[in-house]
């Protein structure tokens, strides 16, 4: 272990105890889903207390979504007691309980934590399968720290994987230890991690970037923006592994402006890099120098793309670029470039912490390692998970969802993003993998898998879909500029019940223009809801194609802001 | 020399400023436009021209990049702006009924401003709390798990 590092554990070492030593420590857990349901108010609140036994810690969600907010009292002992559903008032409650007793406030408690079987009629967080199903590598700090807060990342083992390959690995060997783990990218092509490093890494080139994409787009999926708003230490750390591997000079973290929870982690933690001698010239006393920032985009969902997502950075309209030139040849202003995922990235500092067979023995063998999935819609239990490839649908949804929440059964799952795919009933025994899933016409894309009930009509499921690639399709090739709206309105037409005959294979044939037309995947998988739908629900679709079924009111969708002041 | 003139002038000012002091150190012209978005919550004419000069391009191009984005806006926006979320999983949970909702309470068709100009209605594709759904945001700070009573509480909040 090098001194530089030394110092830093020792120094968040110092500062743990300050946290935690002889106190009890409320975490109040945080981010966009938290405080949708008030859990700022719980936190401001908690903070004007001043018990100085007391400390209250700001920390991410730990993905148990639905219970939110929730609180974590973490006693003396190190027993942790979980709280579901507070509000301000409870959190009052815990906080005076806890000033006064030294029993355990059972209201509200849902899980507790402790090497020892405490005497309380609730689970312990281990007993219960949301929790015990997972396997938590990228995300093995949620709920835990506070985001961005650089000693208590590394108090749990960060920069650990930055300091070993500075000073034990080269370049190279990061490289090969990224292949051999199998890792794929994240972002929805599943295209092999260390293949694509392996591209950038010879490149003699004076200045090199890596990217790292946090433009997440698809309804539906919030586990980018979860990870950079929970841990966002971990991507910095992956991050400069990244530069490190490709001798790369600077990273872009990129997001869309309006994302404060996130931008903000994300910032601070670069901040506290900084600081700390993490980022910026001679890391930790190495030879490697290595900058990085954030850059924000406007509303656009095809900036998620690649070569968009570099004119993006370089400040133009976020429109894809023809490739050849790929971007390891020629990328942002030019120069070589790579671009990962968040997702991606956030396994790195594990994968070389712990070794890449570590890795490879959790998953399937062409899928590794863990998938994160964000479950929405009609389920018990909404939320963020991290859980190992090979898993099936099936146990997803009940061991880690708890099952449909309405009266009726679970009817289909709509997955990877408004370009992924509807899966019915039939598919649910397909293993959460990428090949697996892909050819069940699922795309497993960026994980997440929205949930509906026998009240949703597939027609208007994928009118909704269709709505939103044509709103966002950047309207540089015609094909998908013109299809997506021209099938929007045959949806339409399906579902008010004044389809015609051949509308079908209208769609069929513009969704075959879009595929060999487009330059990127916006318009050539955006025939994708649409097929997909076909394989499970042709019975349903027909129904509606024969104007058979009740019709569905026309949906309310937006219109381009169009300048209107130009003169 | 007319009032007009005087508050263009002073406009000019504040958003030169706004666009020299970016606390990022990648300036662009898209950076330069979402920090006068932030500032001012629109972009005015005089941003344009402006960004021109600082980024050493035409005002065509500006105009390309700020027409393409759609959070930007041209004319100021009402007091409060309040996004709702039409997403595939706010939707299958009723989110179309909620936006036709506010659009009642609001009187509002679509997207735009009240009459009062106190509320913009935006729409989002994904506000990025899908587990929360069906979900708004006021000014950026969110609102889940909404029905029909909350729904009437919050936009009447905007009201007053």
């Amino acid at each position: 272990m090098t001194d530089n590092y030394k110092i830093l554990q020792e120094k968040s070492q110092d500062y743990i105890k300050k946290i935690y030593d002889d106190k009890i420590v409320i975490k109040v857990q945080t981010g966009t889903s938290g405080q949708a349901v008030g859990a700022d108010e719980i936190l401001k609140s908690l903070k004007n207390k001043s018990n100085i036994n007391i400390n209250i810690l700001e920390v991410g969600s730990m993905g148990l979504m639905y219970l939110e907010p929730i609180l974590v009292v973490v006693l003396p002992s190190k027993d942790k007691i979980f709280y579901a559903h507070v509000n301000e008032s409870l959190a009052n409650k815990i906080y005076d309980h806890y000033s006064n007793n030294k029993s355990i406030l059972k209201e509200n408690a849902f899980a507790y934590e402790s090497n020892n079987n405490l005497d309380i009629d609730i689970p312990k967080i281990s007993e219960l399968p949301q929790f015990s199903k997972q396997l938590r590598i990228a995300t093995r700090n949620f709920g835990e720290i506070t985001p961005g807060d650089i000693f208590q990342y590394i108090n749990s083992g960060g920069y650990q994987a930055v300091n070993k390959a500075l000073f034990e690995m080269s370049p190279d060997n990061v490289v090969d230890e990224v292949k051999n783990s199998g890792l794929r990218g994240r972002g929805g092509a599943a295209f092999p991690t260390g293949l694509k490093w392996s591209f950038l890494a010879p490149s003699k080139a004076p200045v090199k970037y890596v990217l790292c994409n946090c433009e997440e787009g698809d309804p539906g999926a919030y586990n980018d923006k979860g990870i950079l708003e929970t841990d966002p230490h971990t991507l910095v750390e992956g991050l400069i592994l990244n530069g490190y591997a490709t001798n790369s000079n600077k990273s872009y973290v990129f997001i869309r402006q309006g994302h404060d929870i996130p931008i903000k982690a994300i910032e601070r933690a670069i901040q506290e890099s900084y600081d700390n001698g993490l980022l910026g010239n001679n890391i930790l006393g190495s030879d490697f120098s290595f900058d990085m920032e954030v850059s924000l985009t406007g509303d656009s969902y095809v900036a998620g793309e690649e070569t968009a997502l570099m004119e993006a950075i370089e400040g133009k309209r976020s429109t894809p670029r023809f490739k050849p030139p790929f971007p390891a040849a020629s990328g942002l202003w030019k120069k070589p470039t790579n671009i990962n995922n968040v997702k991606t990235i956030s396994y790195v500092p594990e994968i070389i912490k712990n070794g890449s067979d570590w890795f490879k023995s959790t998953g399937t063998e062409k899928s590794t390692g863990t998938a994160i999935v964000c479950l929405s819609g009609h389920i018990n239990r909404p939320g963020m998970y991290e859980i190992p490839m090979g898993m099936t649908i099936e146990d997803v949804l009940e061991d880690i969802g708890g099952g449909s929440s309405s009266k009726t059964e679970i009817k289909m799952l709509q997955t990877g993003g408004p370009l992924g795919g509807v899966l019915g009933k039939e598919g649910f025994t397909t293993k959460i993998d990428f090949d697996e899933m892909a050819k069940a016409g699922a795309i497993l894309g960026s994980g997440g898998i929205i949930v509906c009930d026998e009240s949703v009509s597939v027609v208007d499921l994928i009118r909704n879909l269709v709505a939103f690639n044509q709103f966002e399709s950047c309207g540089k090739c015609f094909p998908c500029r013109l299809g997506n709206t021209h099938m929007y309105d045959v949806l339409e037409r399906l579902c008010n019940s004044s389809s015609k005959p051949n509308d079908l294979e209208l769609l069929e044939r513009i969704g075959k223009s879009m595929k060999i037309g487009s330059l990127c995947g916006h318009g050539q998988l955006g025939y994708n809801p649409i097929s997909s739908s076909l394989k499970y629900f042709q019975n349903e679709i027909n129904d509606s194609i024969n104007n058979k079924l009740k019709p569905l009111e026309k949906m309310l969708t937006p219109t381009r802001t169009r300048p209107n002041n130009l003169e | 020399m007319s009032d007009n003139k005087i508050d263009s002038d002073s406009l000019r000012i504040k958003i030169i400023e706004s666009i020299s002091k970016q606390k990022r150190k990648t300036v662009t012209v898209l950076s330069s436009l979402l920090a006068v978005q932030d500032s001012f919550h629109y972009i005015p004419d005089e941003a344009i021209e402006e960004i021109a000069k600082t980024c050493k391009v035409t005002i065509n191009d500006v105009w390309s990049v700020a027409s393409f984005y759609t959070n930007f806006r041209f004319t100021p926006p009402g007091e409060k702006t309040l996004d709702v979320c039409w997403g595939p999983s706010c939707h299958i949970n009723g989110a179309q009924k909620l936006i036709t909702q506010a659009h009642e309470l609001l009187d509002i068709q679509g997207e735009g401003e009240s009459e009062d100009n106190k509320v913009t209605l935006r729409y989002s594709t994904c506000l990025g709390a899908c587990a929360q759904s069906p979900v708004f945001a006021i000014d950026h700070k969110m609102y889940g798990k909404l029905n029909k009573d909350k729904v009437n509480s919050i936009v009447n909040t905007l009201k007053n």
